[in-house]
This record gives structure tokens, C-alpha cells and sequence, in this order.
């Protein structure tokens, strides 16, 4: 996704808001009137990053369906965190039902509301990995397949969080589960398992897919707000860190997702009916052992002495995605 | 509580009565720090407050900035030697903010737009201060802002001190100097050229004066015996220096010999090539790393072709030979003979040795404290031992630059104003230094810093045009626009879209945030990706 980078100007577009940018160029979440769509009072830990996402993606979403908004959200720490009886953070119109069926709900919300000609309401599907990548698998590849007009939205903290950190197929090899533990002769989640949901949806040839993580807030407001008028099934893949899960200091959410990106660990990308068409160039590469080495997860590769070879094999996994989406060729800026 | 069956609808917000900031064990606090340019400026200048103005197009309320501490901003712009870039942050990141280019061109506007402060209202007190260089007309300006008579001896035929006969016109051009002493001068601000105090405590009874300051620089050159017969010409540096200024230029000959390593030095040897000298040579006891002169300076007039002598003391002068010996340097840095010598021709030997204060008129002034070096003792206040006397710039303990001299005009305004209120000047504490590992500079966009302009060598050679151009309104814009703005809050909304807990609120432009702690969780996120370093974690009192 190429947003507009300002040159010249004292934090450019990287940060939330720029005083000295017009108000339309400025990000849903720097306005003084955003939704908050996930308001204050919810459960999740400390410096959560998939409350964080989950408002960044809604809020913009919410704009660009001019407050006309449906949101659907399978179990998993979002539901639970947001909804404990008798409180709601929710401050859209949302609705919970199972871990696996959230986007088989999504699609029958899509059916009524086109039963009832309400062609102005957008409908979003959401939850975890878990539900994403795992349980719900079979009725979000269904709602792909049928091209059902929903958005589905994936918050990927790379495992099983809200019952307490088990392993799911987006666990990125060698990472500490309590499922996957560091002992044995290849400790952690075992390499060459899990599944790649980005490109499974791409490989539906539906018409939107991207992946946006919360440390990009310009690239995931802009995906989400050309994703959201679209019609018929787009899916948005969102890296959003677990400072728990991962074993990482709270204050490193940001940071952390940031490392993710700039190490070509998380690509970003969008694709249109199968075909990549765009990518997020990495601005300033740096080796995974920066990501790495911030989370407790990753904390046997960093020994004595240190796991050289499993660090090598996820240098492999960044290299591979700078390669095949060519993140590190420059771009030009517009000035 | 409400009463609802489970599984059912629940009311929109219901969240905000979970009061989750009992979570927390340390809190975000907004704290500004000091940021290092203002920390570095000698005439206090709050910098980055400037610069942020200026960064929106604002360059009257920018100027207007400046013009709280520094009544000068069009000379110091060219000849301050910007201490506040070498102390920049942003010189860690890439290259400093060209923040005297910034200055320079907001200095000109406001002398294009005709910009004036205006005095305070009056308090009858009368202040007499004796002397018009920099120390001198920025206590003037301050005074009268503060709304005090002020009246201003000047022993010279033109106001400006050094800033006119020892900064020459090509770093310097006269209009800018006449300008920005003309808008002191019509604040109300009495000058009296050509007069020179002789007997001070006469001239304080006869004036009526309530307090006095004394500015009246270091003039007098220092001298040293060299042992020669029939030697030739020997200028010293600042008499040559004013006579040129003066419009009455020396008869130099071909070859000139420059004696010293410091900016004097170097401002002679430019104005001596300028003057028609074929040659300019300039001779130090010390290295070029061990010159006192600054690093800018000493480019410009390597690049004008000025030809140096390193590590030479002039022994003898017979006609127009100079003997010198060759010097080595210890492990303190010191300069020692080595009993190596060699002779060089010059027709004209101009020596910049540093310069002393003439304190002779202060002789007879009871409780007036003058050191063995011959400088003026002062307290903390900068006043003498003399009750109602200060004294700043050149002529009292401190380093002897413009911007040095301005900023104790400023200091002793301040305390002279106390003192004819019968109160006592506090000065506010500083906030903790902005360093640059409180910064997260990812959130900066690469730019390349704003160059300034030079004047072709050729032409710098042989006219006194000014060889330092400025910088465009665009070019000066996206220069301002390069500040971090360490340690200061810039409403860059950071915080507020980055708290999971909204716990930020905005309170709009200008306004800045408010950390609504009944929510606030203290992940510390807010303060992790602050851009500037402008919030702080602290530990929760419970």
C-alpha cells in the first residue's frame, strides 16, 4: 500500500497526527471525533495490541462506512475482554456467537441485510488466530468461496491467548508455547507447520486481501477504508502483538509489531483477485534477532550458547518474504 | 449493576464503570525537558519554541520569540558561532538543525516587514548605560521593555561596538547592524555618541541615574615585545580592523604576516587579501586543532586562500624579515621550542593576540573589584562591588563571544530591574536536559539539512560582499520543519492513538493531552513512542 509519505516535514506521516498536514491526510485516530469503537474499561492486559488493532481497524472502518457498521466477533480474548457480563466495551453495533461460526454468522447478517435492501450497511467479521487460522477455518474459506459481502478481519497474536498461550497453526516456528515448550532436541513450535492465512485467501481469488500490522497506523487506516466499500468478501490479516503470550514488556507493543515488519518477518502487502499489488517497502532493514531477542519466547534461541541455526532458519523465513514481495526495493516518495 | 438476563443485549459503554487504572503501578506523566539548543544558548533562547512557530508559516510570532530574549536576531544569525547546533540532537540522527540560517532569515523578514517591540510602560527610573556594542544594547532593549529611561554613552563616533569595527562588513553587511540597533534606538532608548565616561560616579549624579551597566567591551589589544631593528610595519589586528571599518584601509604592502590562531586573526588575514595583500599568512604557535578561532571560520578563509604557518612563534623582526621558530606540542597541548628556525618576508605584521579591557576610569570607583587579568568582578547578579553598578560582556569573567555579551545584557536587565524594585531576580528552575536516548527517532523523516548559499571565491576574494547567503522562505520552512522538538510536546497525537485503553484524551489544537487515570492501565506504551521524549513513567504513590 503506498500512502503519501510528506517529506521534509518534522515526523513526516510516521506518527499518529501531524499538525502541520491538512485534516483530510490525517489518520482516524489522531481526529478528535473517532468512534473509539472499543472504549475504555475493557479487560485485556496491559499495552494490548489487539484492543489496539481492533479499534485502529474499526474506527477507520466506521468512517468509511459512514457510521453504517455490523460487527461479528468469534471467541477468543477480544470477545472476552470487551464483553464480561454485564459490561460492554462495544460502542458499535456487535455480536458474539461461537468460536468457529463467526463468519458463517457474517455471511447470514450480509443475507438479511440484503433481503431487507440495506445496501448501506457493511457488515466486519473479526476474531483471533485461533478462530481465524484454526477453528473457524472452514466457514471463512465457505464465506470466501461464496464471495459473501463481509470483511473479514484476523488479529494475529500467533497463538491461543485467552486460555493461556497454547499453540495455533499461525505459531511461528521455535516460538515458546505452553503447548510447545522449550525443551527437547528442537525446542518451541516446530519449523515447517502452520499455515500462511494471507495467502490461503489470496489462493480463493477473492477480491481484496492485505495484511496491515499496529505499528503501520497510516497503511492499516488505508487498507481498511478501501476494503470496507468494496463488495464481497475481502479479508485483512492485522499483526498485533501479545505482551503476555510473547513474554514481552508491555511498553514494547508498538515497538515490537514495528520489528516485525522492518525485519521482513511481516510482510505488508495487498492483493486484488489473487495478484500481489502492492507492497509496503521496509524503510530501515534490521536482522530478526532485534524481534526476536525483545520477546521471552524466542528466549532459549539466545542461550549460551545461542541457537545460531534456528536464528538462521527465521533470517531465511524474512529473507524469503523480501525477496518474493521485493520489500526492499526503493520506492519513490512524493515530496 | 444492571439487571439483565445473561446473554442478552448489554448497554453500549457499560465498560467505563471497570475502573481499570487500578491496574496500574507506574503512570505516564507529561513532563517537558530541556531541549539541549536552548540549554546551549547563551543568550537564552527558548529555540525549539521558535522553530515550532516557524514551522507553520508563523514567522512574526516566531521573531517575536526570539525577540523576548535576543533583541539582535539579524546579526546573530551571521556572526553568533551557534553553540545550539553542536549541541543539537538531531546532529546524532544526520546533521544538525541550521538553526542560524533559520534565525538569520527570520531577522531579515522582520527588517522587510518593519517588525517593532514596544517599550513598557514607564516607571520613571532613569539607567544609564555606558557603551553601544551587543552587552550594551541588549540590556538597553530590555530595560526599556521593562519600561525604565534609558540613556547610553557611547565613547565611539557610531553605536555597535565590536559588532562594527571588529566583525568585518563580509560577515557582517553594516545595513543589517544599522537596522537592528535603529529598532532599539526607537524604543525610546537615548544614545550619546562620542562621549566617553571619564569620571563615573560624576556622570551617575549628574545624569540622575537609579542604576548603571557597563559594557564597555575589551578594546585594547594585547601586546608582546618582539626583539628586532627598524622592524616594519606592526599593526594590531583591532585598530586595523576599525580603521578599515572606518573607511580609512592601511597601506599593507604586498605580503602580509598574521599573528595569532584566533577569529581575529582570521578576520584580519580575510580582510588584508581583501584590502589587495598578495599574499595573507597566517602564523600560530599551535596546530589548527588547537586553534581558538571556529571550525566554519577557519574553512572560509582556507578556502579564500589564506596560507598558514602552523606551529611558529615570530622571535625577531628586522626590516621586513621575520625570524620564526619552529614549535613542537607536549602532552598538554602546549607549544615548545625546538631551536629550529627559519625566516619568512612580510610587509606588514598584523598581531591578534587577544584583547585586554580598559579599566581606567573605573579606577576611582569605590567597592569596584578589578582583577589582576584586568576584568571586572561581579556577583552572580552581575552587579560590581559597587551598590547600583553591573557590568557584562567582554569586560567581566565569562567567555568573549556576541552572543556571551548579549545574553548578560538580558541577565543584568533582569536584575537591574529588580533592583529598582527593590526585589531580588529568581531565575525559574530548568527542566531536566533533553537527552537524545530519550528520543524514538523512527518517527522522523530523513532530511537533508538546508544549505546556505556562499559567494563565489573569486569574488570573495577582492570585495567585501557578504560571503554567506541566506536561506529562501521555502528552504527556511523545511529547515524549521527538521526540529525533533526534544523534550517538548508537538501534539503529534503519538499518545492518543496509541493508548489500547483510551485513556488519552485530546483536548485540541494547542491544548495538548490529558491522561484520564481511572482508565489508564500504566503500560508505559504512551511514553515507549513518544517522538520527543516528552512523558515519564513514574512509580505510582499507594
Amino acid at each position: 500500500m503506498v500512502t503519501q509519505r510528506i517529506k521534509f516535514y518534522q515526523t513526516g506521516t510516521f506518527t499518529v497526527g501531524n499538525r502541520l498536514l491538512d485534516e483530510a491526510s490525517r489518520t482516524v485516530q489522531s481526529r478528535m471525533d473517532r468512534t473509539n469503537s472499543l472504549d475504555s474499561g475493557h479487560r485485556a492486559c496491559q499495552g494490548c495490541g489487539e484492543a489496539l488493532g481492533a479499534r485502529y481497524a474499526l474506527d477507520a472502518a466506521m468512517r468509511a462506512a459512514q457510521n453504517q457498521l455490523v460487527a461479528v466477533n468469534a471467541t477468543g480474548c477480544l470477545e472476552v475482554f470487551s464483553s464480561p457480563y454485564p459490561e460492554s466495551a462495544w460502542r458499535i453495533p456487535w455480536l458474539h456467537s461461537l468460536f468457529g461460526n463467526a463468519p458463517a454468522v457474517a455471511s447470514g447478517v450480509a443475507a438479511a441485510l440484503r433481503a431487507k435492501g440495506r445496501t448501506d450497511i457493511r457488515v466486519i467479521a473479526q476474531g483471533g488466530d485461533g478462530a481465524t487460522v484454526d477453528i473457524g477455518f472452514g466457514c471463512l474459506s465457505g464465506m470466501f468461496e461464496r464471495n459473501d459481502d463481509v470483511l473479514y478481519i484476523c488479529y494475529d497474536n500467533e497463538a491461543y491467548m485467552n486460555t493461556g498461550v497454547q499453540r495455533s497453526g499461525s505459531t511461528p516456528p521455535h516460538a515458546w508455547t505452553n503447548t510447545t515448550q522449550a525443551v527437547g532436541p528442537s525446542p518451541g513450535n516446530p519449523p515447517g507447520v502452520g499455515k500462511n492465512l494471507p495467502r490461503l485467501a489470496m489462493a480463493h481469488g477473492i477480491p481484496y486481501v492485505a495484511t496491515a500490522s499496529v505499528a503501520d497506523l497510516h497503511d492499516l487506516e488505508a487498507k481498511v477504508m478501501k476494503a470496507t466499500p468494496l463488495r464481497g468478501a475481502r479479508y485483512i490479516h492485522i499483526h498485533v502483538p501479545c505482551p503476555l503470550g510473547w513474554k514481552a514488556d508491555p511498553a514494547h507493543t508498538i515497538k515490537v509489531a514495528r520489528l516485525a515488519v522492518e525485519s521482513g518477518l511481516f510482510p505488508l502487502f495487498e492483493a486484488e483477485y489473487g495478484q500481489v499489488t502492492s507492497r509496503t517497502p521496509i524503510r530501515k532493514q534490521v536482522p530478526v534477532e532485534r524481534y526476536l531477542e525483545l520477546q521471552g519466547r524466542f528466549a532459549h534461541l539466545f542461550g549460551d550458547p545461542p541457537n545460531r541455526e534456528a536464528i538462521a532458519s527465521i533470517q531465511a523465513i524474512a529473507d524469503a518474504n523480501i525477496q518474493f514481495f521485493g520489500l526492499c526495493e526503493s520506492q519513490k516518495v512524493s515530496s | 449493576m444492571n439487571r439483565k438476563p445473561f446473554a442478552i443485549t448489554l448497554d453500549p459503554d457499560s465498560s467505563l464503570a471497570n475502573h481499570t487504572g487500578s491496574w496500574r503501578t507506574m503512570r505516564p506523566e507529561y513532563h517537558d525537558h530541556l531541549p539541549p539548543c536552548n540549554h546551549a544558548c547563551p543568550a537564552g533562547e527558548n529555540i525549539q519554541r521558535w522553530l515550532y512557530e516557524a514551522e507553520e508559516g508563523k514567522y512574526e510570532a516566531a521573531w517575536r520569540q526570539i525577540m523576548e530574549d535576543n533583541p539582535l536576531p539579524a546579526v546573530h544569525g551571521r556572526v553568533c558561532y551557534h553553540p545550539c547546533e553542536s549541541a543539537c540532537n538531531r546532529g546524532q540522527l544526520d546533521e544538525a538543525v541550521n538553526i542560524h540560517a533559520v534565525e538569520r532569515f527570520l531577522g531579515d523578514e522582520a527588517i522587510r516587514q518593519g517588525w517593532t517591540v514596544a517599550p513598557g510602560a514607564p516607571t520613571g527610573k532613569r539607567v544609564l548605560v555606558v557603551g553601544a556594542g551587543p552587552s550594551g544594547l541588549s540590556a538597553a532593549y530590555h530595560l526599556a521593555r521593562f519600561g525604565h529611561q534609558v540613556t547610553i554613552y557611547e565613547a565611539g563616533p557610531q553605536p555597535g561596538g565590536m559588532l562594527r569595527f571588529g566583525i568585518p562588513q563580509y560577515r557582517l553587511p553594516r545595513k543589517i547592524l544599522d537596522a537592528e540597533i535603529a529598532r532599539i534606538l526607537s524604543m525610546g532608548v537615548h544614545l550619546v555618541l562620542n562621549r566617553k565616561v571619564e569620571d563615573l560616579e560624576h556622570d551617575i549624579q549628574a545624569g540622575r541615574f537609579d542604576a548603571t551597566f557597563l559594557a564597555i567591551g575589551a578594546h585594547l589589544s594585547k601586546r608582546i615585545e618582539i626583539p628586532g631593528r627598524d622592524a616594519g610595519r606592526i599593526l594590531d589586528a583591532l585598530s586595523f580592523l576599525k580603521s578599515v571599518s572606518s573607511g580609512e584601509p592601511p597601506k599593507l604592502g604586498r605580503r602580509v604576516a598574521i599573528y595569532g590562531g584566533g577569529n581575529t586573526a582570521l578576520d584580519a588575514a580575510r580582510t588584508a587579501q581583501r584590502l589587495g595583500a598578495e599574499e595573507a599568512i597566517l602564523i600560530y604557535r599551535r596546530d589548527r586543532a588547537h586553534m581558538p578561532a571556529h571550525e566554519s571560520e577557519v574553512e572560509e578563509a582556507l578556502e579564500e586562500g589564506i596560507l598558514t604557518r602552523w606551529l611558529r612563534t615570530i622571535k625577531h623582526i628586522e626590516d621586513s624579515t621575520l625570524t620564526v621558530e619552529e614549535m613542537v606540542l607536549d602532552d598538554q597541548g602546549k607549544p615548545q621550542p625546538t631551536g629550529r628556525f627559519e625566516t619568512l618576508e612580510a610587509d606588514t605584521v598584523i598581531l591578534a593576540l587577544g584583547q585586554e579591557v580598559d579599566t581606567s576610569f573605573l579606577r576611582k570607583v569605590p567597592g569596584l573589584e578589578i582583577s589582576a587579568d584586568g576584568v571586572i568582578q561581579v556577583d552572580e547578579t552581575l552587579m560590581t562591588g559597587r551598590p547600583g553598578v553591573f557590568a557584562g560582556g567582554d569586560m567581566v569573567p565569562a567567555e568573549r563571544t556576541v552572543t556571551v555579551a548579549t545574553g548578560h545584557g538580558k541577565k543584568a536587565a533582569r536584575h537591574i530591574d529588580a533592583y529598582l524594585r527593590g526585589t531580588r531576580y529568581v531565575k525559574p528552575p530548568s527542566n531536566p536536559l533533553a537527552t537524545f536516548d530519550r528520543l524514538n527517532t523512527w518517527y522522523y523523516t530523513d532530511a537533508d539539512q538546508s544549505k546556505q548559499p556562499l559567494l563565489a571565491l573569486a569574488r570573495r576574494r577582492e570585495s567585501f560582499d557578504e560571503v554567506v547567503g541566506g536561506l529562501t522562505e521555502e528552504t527556511a520552512l523545511l529547515e524549521a520543519r527538521r526540529c525533533l522538538s526534544c523534550g517538548t510536546c508537538f501534539e503529534c497525537d503519538n499518545c492518543y492513538g496509541m493508548c489500547p485503553d483510551n485513556a488519552i484524551i485530546k483536548r485540541g489544537p494547542g491544548q495538548g493531552y490529558i491522561i484520564d487515570y481511572d482508565y489508564c492501565k500504566g503500560c508505559g506504551l504512551c511514553a515507549e513512542e513518544c517522538p520527543c521524549g516528552a512523558i515519564d513513567m513514574v512509580n505510582e504513590r499507594r
